[in-house]
């Protein structure tokens, strides 16, 4: 089909800087061929008509023809085959794009009014920056090329303490990469995505957040992979040593009583063992199943009476909700995933 | 005809209009209330766009966002949804039918006194601050218990009512105003397209009326039920509203395809190809409607399965709305064919309509919608189909049934110019858009990058285009209805019954019902 | 226009239908496409419903244990008996037997007060326990997570459901003094039907209200 590279390089697109993105681009030149292809159809037939059959006296007759059962029926059922093959080409690539890839390096992406901010799992939190100039420098995610990412991303107040201010939704957009995903306050949504080119790109906010909606962009640098494990390496040389998300996860595994009734050797105590526990199969008191994700963590640390475990009882553990903020959560999450 | 008792000068004085149960004098004070309020949307459509003229910042984001709010909330609410079937389809479809008036004249009236009522409540949020939240109404963002979006989402809420207090009315109509010989296969196309609207005018309507109750609950009381500080689902709230939302697309679509339908047949001076696959197609699109909202959500974090369902229902909406332009075109075929200001709109229409359908199939295939969801791609297909669409179908119809309406013709070379202004304007505003989607712009924003501006300033330059062929449109109809020559019965020589009565028609509409022996558009 | 009122009673009827029976039947249809309306509103309702009590179904089953079913079944009671009587209202208008007929509307309103008078009393419990929805609970949540979710849902829906009770009781009000003005008879008793289909949707929300709100 010679034509759809044709298509794509006058599509507008962006780079494309995934294999996924170039995917989506061969359905969309394919989509822009198709459809130019039948508007310019129709468009002609219509001038040729206008122009053919214009009214030449006051007094014209013209043809009866009410129907013509074949040509409905082709034309309903040519465009029903084109939109199907659309749709399941469209449908195959969204599931693609859906699939978390293996060993993916996880980024913990929070979003709040109006501001990104990356969390690695060493602990290394990037937010946006003032230049010597005063010109705000976007939040920049730095990740290595060809491996695979996934965010895990949620929402979260600027001001815990105000009652009116919400949480709200965002969207996470990378324009590059062709993936956008909402980010809804309260749970984790996830993304994941392999760069295949190295350099800048932007990412954007594209659900409406407020008054600095427009202005809540981000920046997601890939680089090689040497260059990121410098960038890795560099920072834990300068400035103080954060503590990497599970080791916070483990002070707080240790200091908010976790430790009481959650064993890490995989013995059973009054709540289930952290050992393992991540992706694993559950089954609850009410026979239905589910597997142990980051939402259904983040569900039962915040309040553990949602789903109980079959075999445990129900109202042993306090809920958590208001007591540790969503960073907290994401550590506590962090660390029952390094307990293998 | 105008020495003759008609609508307009069977009584005199303020209150009479106030009062009046006429659907035709009805139908005017829709006009006057729609048009006001359409011009308030344009103003603030061209604020948006100057303020996107250059990057960087001309008003405070703050105050655009009210802006982008209140071009949305009026457009939507107070300007399309009702537009075409309160005016047009309250003081032509009576007419069509061959009846005397809706079936529910009080009831007509009542709803024009929501949609005022609505209306004040647009205005008094303005004063409370003004609501910011985008016409969505998305949660949380709009629970911040602010006086603005509680009075604003109840605006939305009362015009409902108007919304539902029509389509009562009109099915009602539909089934049993119909004159003698007048079977539901002998109606006008315009008429089936307001039927099906008004089926989902009355079933999608009260489902957005309870969603935005419970949003005002949300903000007045804190009931929590789409607070997720509270245990409440946000997403709900989507899902509840696109519930609405998106047959609500067609009650703004389906009656201009229906106008479409007349004009087609009228200028071309041929009987409709395919009348039956028409007007079922209007039935199958309002039914399908149903079962599409989720195709707003493919970002919203909905599971992949509801993803891949919702994609395939949605494209099957392409089916009958592509039955419907062929079958235009096909009218065309061996017609006579006159190139009146009408019919100039209805073409623009058919141009204009199929591009916002073919960039629909972009958006229905998941792959591509999910880079194209929420930016300016998706702004510039709603753009061409409800406003290329619907108002290219509006003011096709307003032409057409002017003579009829006011019994005086307008000035054709004015007329022509609105539509040069309006159709260029149009396509120069919104099609660069397009482009600006493709390349990643988001909606709703108040400031972009520089690589975004070229393109911006040609869609403001386009904006104001449109806003000058309005300016034209409007003084052709003040100038019509006072200086025009008078119209007489048919001036277009269509065969539909309005045009058998006088212009205007007098308040009894006919003076004997007529009785009908064959379909609306027998040009043999 | 019309020149004054019309006498529908004796067979007058508006002037765009084709005769009284015409306008009778058009009416009814009016009134029934409306009800579907009504029923969408609550459908909305009972979908959230669903799907919270799927989510947290021990909030529904804790928060169920603060209604008591008693006083809920006496109004399911109270409201049937007032349908009943409303039937009988409009047969009684129809039979032209205005007493009757005035007595079972006045009947309906006074059973409609009936179960507004224990709504009263139920909320004023709730309230004095705190029960209250969302943000305003102050009352025990026994442990239970998002427990003021129900109290949502309880005073949204009845809410909803007292406030068509009370719009309900203005209507037949208006019936009945109508036809104690001897306007309905034989051949006019549209008002009264239509006010009566209103009637038994409200009952008919209540049936569905009942189970889900006091007996989960």
């Amino acid at each position: 089909m010679w034509w759809i590279p044709t298509a794509e390089a006058q599509s507008f697109m962006p780079p494309a800087a995934t294999q996924i993105a170039e995917n989506v681009d061969t359905l969309y030149g394919f989509l822009l061929i198709s459809s130019l292809v039948s508007f310019v159809l129709l468009m002609g037939s219509l001038a040729y008509f206008v122009n053919k059959y214009r009214r030449k006296t006051d007094s014209d007759k013209t043809a009866y023809i009410t129907h013509d059962y074949r040509l409905e029926f082709l034309w309903s059922f040519i465009p029903f085959v084109i939109f199907m093959i659309c749709f399941a080409w469209g449908a195959k690539i969204y599931l693609d794009m859906r699939a978390v890839p293996e060993a993916a390096l996880q980024i913990h992406v929070v979003a709040k009014k109006w501001d990104w901010e990356f969390i690695y799992k060493n602990g290394r939190k990037i937010t946006s920056d003032v230049d010597d100039e005063g010109n705000k420098v976007p939040a920049t995610m730095v990740i290595p090329v060809n491996k695979p990412a996934q965010m895990i991303m949620t929402s979260t107040k600027v001001n815990p303490a105000d009652k009116k201010d919400r949480a709200v939704l965002h969207s996470f957009f990378v324009p590059a990469f062709r993936v956008k995903q909402d980010i809804v306050p309260g749970r984790y949504t996830q993304l994941s995505f392999t760069p295949t080119k190295e350099g800048t790109f932007w990412i954007f906010c594209t659900e409406y957040c407020g008054t600095g909606h427009s202005n809540m962009m981000g920046r997601v640098k890939v680089v090689s992979e040497q260059a990121f494990n410098d960038w890795v390496i560099g920072d834990e040389s300068g400035g103080p040593k954060e503590l990497s998300l599970a080791d916070k996860g483990k002070e707080i595994y240790k200091t908010r009583a976790c430790i009481g009734c959650h064993s890490l050797n995989g013995s059973k105590m009054t709540g289930p063992t952290w050992k393992g526990l991540y992706g694993s199969d559950r089954v609850f008191a009410d026979g239905s199943t589910g597997k142990a994700d980051d939402n259904y963590l983040r569900e039962s640390v915040l309040n553990s009476n949602a789903k109980i475990v079959k075999g445990y009882q129900p109202n042993q553990m306090p809920a958590y909700q208001g007591q540790l903020t969503d960073e907290d959560v994401t550590a506590v999450i962090e660390f029952i995933k390094s307990v293998k | 005809m105008s020495e003759g008792k008609n609508y307009i000068n069977q009584e005199a004085g303020l209150m009479s209009w106030l009062t009046s149960r006429d659907h035709k004098r009805i139908g005017l004070l829709y006009f006057y209330s729609i048009g006001f309020f359409f011009f308030i949307g344009g103003v603030l459509a061209m604020l948006i766009r100057t303020e996107l003229f250059r990057s960087g910042n001309l008003f405070d984001p703050a105050l655009y966002n009210r802006f982008m709010t209140y071009h949305g909330v009026i457009m939507v609410f107070f300007v399309i949804v009702p537009g075409i079937p309160a005016i047009l389809g309250n003081i032509i479809m009576p007419l069509h039918l061959g009846a005397r008036d809706v079936a529910f004249p009080t009831v007509n009236l009542m709803s024009w006194y929501c949609y005022v009522g609505g209306a004040i409540l647009a205005f008094w949020s303005i004063f409370l601050g003004g609501a910011d939240t985008g016409w969505t109404f998305y949660t949380p963002y709009s629970i911040n218990f602010s006086g603005a979006n509680i009075t604003a989402a109840l605006a939305a809420f009362v015009a409902g009512f108007s919304s539902i207090l029509t389509g009562v009315n009109f099915v009602a109509t539909v089934h049993k105003l119909r004159c003698p010989g007048m079977t539901m296969k002998r109606i006008t196309l315009f008429t089936w397209s307001l039927y099906a609207t008004a089926i989902l005018q009355v079933l999608a309507t009260p489902v957005v009326g309870i969603t935005v109750l419970l949003l005002v609950m949300e903000n007045i009381f804190g009931i929590g039920i789409f607070d997720p500080e509270m245990g409440g689902d946000p997403v709900l709230f989507q899902h509840f509203f696109w519930f609405y939302s998106h047959p609500a697309v067609y009650i703004m679509i389906l009656p201009a395809m229906g106008i479409i339908s007349e004009l087609i047949t009228t200028f071309s001076r041929k009987t409709i190809f395919g009348y039956t696959a028409i007007a079922y197609s209007s039935l199958a699109i309002a039914g399908v409607s149903f079962l599409v909202w989720g195709h707003h959500m493919f970002t919203s974090s909905q599971s992949e399965v509801a993803a891949v369902v919702f994609s395939v229902i949605t494209m099957l909406v392409g089916v009958p709305t592509a039955i419907k332009t062929f079958n235009w075109v096909a009218t065309l075929y061996k017609g006579s064919i006159q190139m009146q200001s009408p019919m100039l709109y209805a073409l623009g229409f058919m141009f204009i309509f199929t591009i916002g359908g073919v960039t629909g199939i972009f958006l229905s295939t998941i792959a591509t919608d999910i880079h194209f969801h929420d930016t300016y791609f998706v702004v510039a297909h709603f753009h061409y189909v409800m406003v290329g669409g619907t108002l290219m179908a509006i003011m096709g119809g307003a032409y057409y049934w002017f003579p009829k309406i006011t019994g005086r013709m307008f000035s054709e070379p004015w007329a022509r110019m609105s539509w040069v202004f309006i159709f260029v304007g149009f396509n120069v505003t919104f099609f660069p858009q397009f482009v600006l989607g493709a390349m990643g712009m988001p909606r709703r924003y108040a400031d972009y990058l520089p690589a975004f501006e070229s393109l911006n300033q040609i869609s403001s330059l386009g904006s104001y285009m449109i806003g000058t062929g309005f300016l034209i449109a409007l003084y052709t109809f003040v100038q019509g209805a006072y200086r025009g020559e008078e119209a007489g019965m048919n001036p277009w020589g269509s065969k539909t019954l309005e045009w058998t009565i006088p212009s205007p028609p007098p308040h009894e509409n006919f003076e004997e019902i007529p009785t009908v022996t064959a379909g609306p558009y027998e040009y043999r | 226009m019309s020149t004054g009122k019309l006498d529908k009673k004796n067979g007058e009827f508006a002037h765009h239908f084709n005769d009284a029976e015409h306008e009778y039947v058009s009416s009814k249809e009016g009134v029934w496409i409306f009800l579907t309306s009504e029923i969408l509103m609550f459908g909305a309702l009972f979908v959230g419903y669903f799907i919270y009590s799927n989510l947290y179904p021990e909030v529904f089953e804790v928060g169920s244990q603060s209604t008591d079913w008693r006083l809920g079944f006496t109004n399911t009671i109270v409201l049937l008996a007032s349908s009943l009587t409303m039937a009988l209202g409009i047969y009684y208008c129809q039979k032209n037997d205005k007493k009757k007929a005035v007595m079972n509307l006045a009947a309906t309103v006074v059973c409609g007060a009936i179960f507004m008078i224990v709504k009263y009393f139920e909320y004023s419990h709730k309230i004095h326990e705190g029960w209250l929805p969302g943000q305003w609970f102050h009352g025990d949540t026994q442990g239970i997570e998002n427990l003021p979710l129900y109290f949502s849902f309880y005073f949204m829906m009845t809410g909803l459901h007292g406030i068509h009770v009370l719009a309900g009781m203005g209507l037949v009000t208006w019936v009945a003094i109508r036809a104690n003005r001897g306007e309905f008879g034989p051949h006019y008793y549209t008002p009264v039907e239509g006010v009566g289909l209103f009637w038994h949707l409200i009952d008919l929300i209540w049936i569905f209200l009942f189970p889900l709100l006091y007996l989960v």
